[in-house]
């Protein structure tokens, strides 16, 4: 009989893995800029309907020269800080109420329910006429959106805490308070983090829309009136912003997660 | 310190899980709680700790705990139950935190177990760096710190593999020989019992109740000779007759409940 013949296993595992691709990114980005600008340079699309990006970013250093730049993103800045720090603390507030005692969880969660999904935009006018067209209707509306999420987020990290490590601190004697500082407080705050991103941005929106009605400064006030005139490359000035703005944002959420979260 | 198991009887809804227990603690003895899984030993551990109320009858303290003890009753988990974002040294300090003992003091504990514990250079790791038997040395640590009076310990080993489990257990026993701590150990594994315990009390199985209490003579130090092995064997023996019928119906009926989903 013949020697068997020798074969190689042939290989199967690949595909499925994903490896870090650096700098892909940022080729990607310069590659659509710069197609972006040659579709308007060699006029294939009208300036006015889409302006290139190097008007874009002509508008925003005039806006930076005039020093309208500070005061719109100042505004909007001063508006989500105060907005989004009073729903943060009342949803935390509740949400910590609901995750620790059964009376509060009977009563918050169908009360979170039922006004969760109602989109607060629709509620604007309501807090206009309440609280005014000035700054509290605009920061209302901003907190408002942001504290059921929030609640949200608190109560379920919360529930999340594993009940032995509860029960370990109760057979060491801890104190009442000491269990919720020390264990069930940590051990939420993942998922409240996690709930922070999502308040950022809709913090965001809601900013933007309260803005588009009664605001001389701000993002979205600015935005509105550059539509209204037909200025193109400042609406898209204003839209950089917004993306910048909600950049810097998830970048401080992120070192807040590595500080806070760097035992995970 | 003595603790006395006074007519315990437990209840899960329609489900009778302990009846009619009684059972002294005797003090300075390892006791073994042995039982199928299912039999409430965890149950009646928990009670008698008093981190589970239990439905009838009750549990009571002879003497008083000696004055240096922090926490007179102390557990140690099955699954460890550390704090993933404390350090070991963060871990073992946490229940000696709130008796205002003073940043030096306290220090000073907790480097005195650590190094009584064989984890002194472990001390800034987080649990998620040890292997499971140094996070179960972590809470071995954690419950010495305080300095207990009886050590409550529920299946300590059985999240850990075969080889862990007897490194553990040596390194434990060694411990123990030392401060010899009163202590209730709970297990479904016949040979820690009979490597460990003075005593070793055999629940049966739904609803639990006190079979039998055997005692073991030969002191844990010498239960290496050839001579104490061949009587442990014996005892092996007589406790795996006492269990096994019931832990074959144990593992028969999570068959079938497994089943039913199927």
């Amino acid at each position: 009989m013949a020697e068997p013949q020798m074969r190689e296993v042939a290989f199967r595992g690949g595909g499925f893995v994903l490896s870090p691709r650096r700098g892909a990114a940022a080729v990607f980005f310069a590659l659509l800029l710069a197609l972006w600008e040659l579709a308007i340079r060699a006029g294939w699309i009208s300036p006015l309907f889409l302006p290139a990006p190097s008007a874009v970013t002509t508008a925003l250093w005039e806006l930076a020269l005039a020093g309208t730049l500070g005061l719109h993103v100042g505004q909007s800045l001063a508006r989500i800080a105060a907005g989004w720090s009073i729903g943060t603390i009342a949803g935390l507030g509740v949400g910590f109420a609901m995750g620790i005692w059964s009376m509060s969880r009977a009563i918050g969660v169908p009360a979170v329910s039922a006004l969760f999904p109602i989109p607060k935009i629709a509620l604007l006018p309501l807090l206009i006429l309440w609280l005014g067209i000035g700054e509290p209707s605009k920061i209302a509306t901003i907190a408002l959106g942001v504290f059921f999420p929030t609640a949200i987020a608190a109560y379920s990290g919360i529930d999340g805490v594993p009940r032995n490590l509860i029960r370990m601190g109760q057979s060491f004697n801890l104190p009442w308070l000491a269990i919720l500082r020390k264990i069930v407080l940590p051990g939420a705050l993942p998922g409240i983090l996690a709930g922070f991103r999502i308040t950022a941005s809709i913090a965001l929106i809601l900013l933007v829309a309260a803005e588009m009605i009664g605001a001389q400064y701000g993002i979205g006030a600015f935005i509105l009136s550059a539509g209204n005139l037909m200025q193109t490359d400042q609406l898209l000035a204003g839209v950089v912003l917004l993306s910048v703005l909600g950049l810097a944002i998830g970048t401080v959420l992120s070192r807040l997660e590595r500080w806070l979260l760097g035992w995970r | 310190m003595e603790l006395v198991v006074e007519k315990i009887g437990h209840r899960y809804g329609e489900l009778v899980a302990l009846e009619g227990i009684d059972l002294a603690v005797r003090e300075d003895e390892i006791l073994a709680l042995i039982g199928p899984s299912g039999c409430g030993k965890s149950t009646l551990l928990g009670i008698m700790g008093g981190i589970l109320r239990p439905s009838a009858g009750r549990i009571l303290v002879k003497g008083a705990p000696p004055a240096d003890s922090l926490n007179p009753f102390t557990y140690i988990f099955q699954d460890f139950a550390l704090l993933p974002w404390r350090s070991v040294e963060g871990n073992v300090a946490l229940p000696l935190e709130h008796h205002g003992l003073g940043a030096a003091e306290l220090r000073r504990r907790v480097a005195d177990v650590l190094a009584r514990t064989g984890l002194a250079e472990f001390r800034t790791a987080y649990p998620k760096q040890l292997s499971g038997g140094m996070r179960q040395r972590v809470g071995i640590a954690r419950a010495l710190a305080v300095n207990p009076a009886i050590l409550l310990m529920d299946e300590p080993l059985s999240a850990l593999d075969a080889q862990t489990r007897e490194l553990l257990m040596e390194d434990f026993l060694a411990l123990w020989l030392r401060a010899r701590t009163t202590a209730v150990y709970v297990t479904h594994n016949l040979a820690e019992a009979l490597r460990l315990a003075d005593r070793v009390a055999v629940l049966s199985r739904r609803p639990g109740r006190l079979r039998d209490i055997v005692a073991i003579d030969i002191p844990q130090a010498d239960r290496a000779t050839p001579a104490a092995q061949a009587q442990l064997a014996g005892l092996h023996d007589r406790l795996w007759g006492l269990i096994k019928a019931e832990a074959q119906i144990a593992e028969r009926e999570v068959i079938a409940a497994g089943a039913s989903y199927g």
